[in-house]
């Protein structure tokens, strides 16, 4: 009797453990929404504000108070992430393409450990190293469109390598082995038949790369400065990017300081969709890819 | 090529950091007496508010991924992933905007509470900030950022637990939560740990966040509330460097150098402990 009492207690605080546990598993979710909901409300009740026409198609310049756009940092994100994509990608499709294919032993364990430390590189340390390298150069106190782009290549890279070496390795072995037998040499089959194959995925890794450094600020805070003229040229003369666009409108606010403020959350709004719109994009290709593969 | 990449970024670091070790006061206006007493302040800080947010972030994200991967209905935990993976998507200054226009205000009252009910732990000591720009509000802003990473990784970890020592265990009658804490956590330990390790290197590296929220002065200090606080290396190199000038510029290369140095140990410290787990399971 006293038995079945004591297991039915026994019974009754395992499940009482259970329940808790899943309340306080469910409450943790919960509390991480907060964030996320409270951040897309803001941004997009805040950056409606601003989000017309001339904010698209007018520059910073000459402007004090309310008015002005943000066009010439669009410009600027466009101009520097295109360059730097043009840098990291060779270079990081390259360096999978040895590690899947050529890499053997050690060096290639080594190329493996350093591309993951280099995930690791905090921006702004990337930056720098892109700054320090131009001084070399250039002198102090140089401000170019391409070396924000070379940073942000930087940090590119290790993640353009990891991704496209993953689908690099989901070439079936077969396929190497059939060009091979028809007499095909390495660099060719590489060239013809595993890059096609893999060309879905690379695109959908080069597109979050994409979206990954988009964001970035810091880097190009002092890279590239900041300015509130139109700049084509990435190889003279400061040039803008959206987010330093928005740090620059909220860190040095003028008169009405409301106008600045929207100014920040427009161009912020305008940031997250672009970001959210290459990883829909990237995500679409990703599924196509693995529809036909099917 | 990495390779070459990854030497080039330190030899140029190094190289451009080296007047700074030697500077004194007279030679770069941002120092008092010398490079070290400059950046020990900027390292305590950095520590100190990576610590905090990993603090913050740690039982959330396990609780996120377990509810991803073991509570929630199937079709919902896919939508769930990647609404957090969204998160991780959001530009570092949108964070450092919302965190200074939003969550600043928001948690203030919360601050003056503790400080008048709790302000007897030195923690919480001192006279609550006004402004609400306090460490506490970076590490929260921290947290959020790294909240995706730390999670994803947990996610995978714990899906990856073996399912027939899962079913075994619901089998002998074990509850929900027992068949999580005796099959799945003693599996994914060691990919929380490097997951943990790997959002507190994000959290060392992170900037635009910390720069905006963060109202600093250069001190080393504990408590959390005050309007006084220790700034990060990442921080102060971002508010400073556009002014910078002659070997200021230096001085902060070199505090980037050191930065990069922490990071780097970090990060190896979890691949390595990564690497050992799955040559464990791998024997």
């Amino acid at each position: 009797m006293s038995l079945s009492a004591a297991s039915t207690a026994t019974t009754r605080r395992r499940k009482l453990t259970d329940r808790f546990v899943t309340a306080l598993v469910t409450a943790a979710f919960l509390v991480a929404l907060i964030p996320l909901v409270s951040l897309a409300i803001t941004v997009v009740s805040n950056g409606i504000a601003r989000f017309d026409p001339e904010f698209f198609s007018s520059s910073m310049r000459n402007v004090t108070g309310e008015g002005g756009g943000a066009l010439h940092a669009m410009i600027g994100t466009l101009l520097i992430t295109l360059a730097a994509t043009i840098i990291a990608v060779p270079l990081g499709l390259m360096t999978s393409i040895y590690l899947v294919e050529y890499g053997r032993g050690r060096l290639a364990k080594i190329i493996t450990f350093l591309v993951d430390v280099m995930t690791g590189i905090p921006s702004i340390v990337a930056g720098l190293f892109a700054y320090a390298a131009f001084v070399l150069i250039f002198g102090p106190g140089v401000r170019m469109g391409i070396i924000g782009a070379v940073a942000l290549a930087v940090l590119m890279i290790p993640v353009v390598v990891r991704s496209s070496e993953e689908m690099l390795r989901l070439v079936p072995g077969e396929l190497r082995e059939a060009s091979y037998a028809l007499g095909v040499p390495k660099w060719r089959t590489i060239l013809k038949v595993v890059l096609p194959t893999s060309m879905a995925g690379i695109t959908t890794g080069v597109m979050l790369a994409i979206a990954r450094v988009i964001g970035e600020t810091a880097p190009l805070l002092i890279t590239a400065g900041f300015t509130a003229s139109m700049n084509y040229n990435l190889f003279s003369d400061r040039m803008q990017s959206l987010p330093v666009y928005v740090y620059t409108q909220f860190a040095n606010q003028g008169n009405p300081a409301s106008a600045f403020i929207e100014r920040a959350w427009a161009a912020a709004l305008l940031l997250i969709l672009i970001v959210m719109a290459l990883n829909l994009v990237a995500r679409l290709i990703a599924r196509r890819f693995s529809a036909v593969s099917r | 090529m990495i390779l070459v990449i990854l030497a080039a970024v330190a030899i140029f670091l190094i190289v451009q950091s080296i007047p700074a070790f030697v500077a004194t006061g007279e030679t770069a206006s941002v120092l008092t007496t010398n490079f070290w007493d400059y950046v020990g302040p900027l390292v305590f800080g950095t520590v100190w508010a990576a610590v905090l947010a990993l603090i913050i972030a740690l039982p959330l994200s396990i609780g996120i991924a377990l509810f991803i991967s073991h509570y929630a209905p199937r079709k919902l935990s896919q939508f769930l992933g990647y609404l957090i993976d969204l998160l991780s998507a959001v530009p570092s200054v949108v964070y450092g905007l919302w965190g200074i226009l939003v969550l600043a205000p928001a948690v203030r009252p919360l601050y003056v509470w503790l400080n008048e009910h709790a302000g007897w732990i030195p923690l919480f000591g001192g006279t609550a900030s006004g402004t609400g720009r306090t460490i506490l509000t970076a590490a929260i802003v921290l947290a959020v950022m790294i909240l995706p990473v730390m999670t994803a990784i947990s996610r995978e970890v714990f899906l990856q637990a073996p399912k027939l020592n899962e079913e075994a265990a619901l089998a002998l009658g074990a509850t929900r939560w027992e068949m999580i804490r005796l099959s799945v956590l003693p599996f994914a330990k060691p990919g929380i740990i490097s997951g943990a390790m790997l959002g507190l290197g994000r959290a060392l590296g992170e900037t635009m966040a910390v720069a905006m929220v963060l109202s600093a002065s250069g001190i080393v200090s504990f408590k959390l509330l005050t309007a006084d606080n220790p700034s990060t290396i990442a921080a102060n190199i971002a508010l400073t460097f556009p002014e910078a000038y002659g070997e200021n510029v230096n001085v902060l290369i070199a505090t980037g150098l050191i930065l990069f140095i922490v990071t780097f140990l970090v990060n190896a410290l979890a691949r390595w402990i990564v690497s050992r787990q799955t040559a464990r399971t791998g024997a």
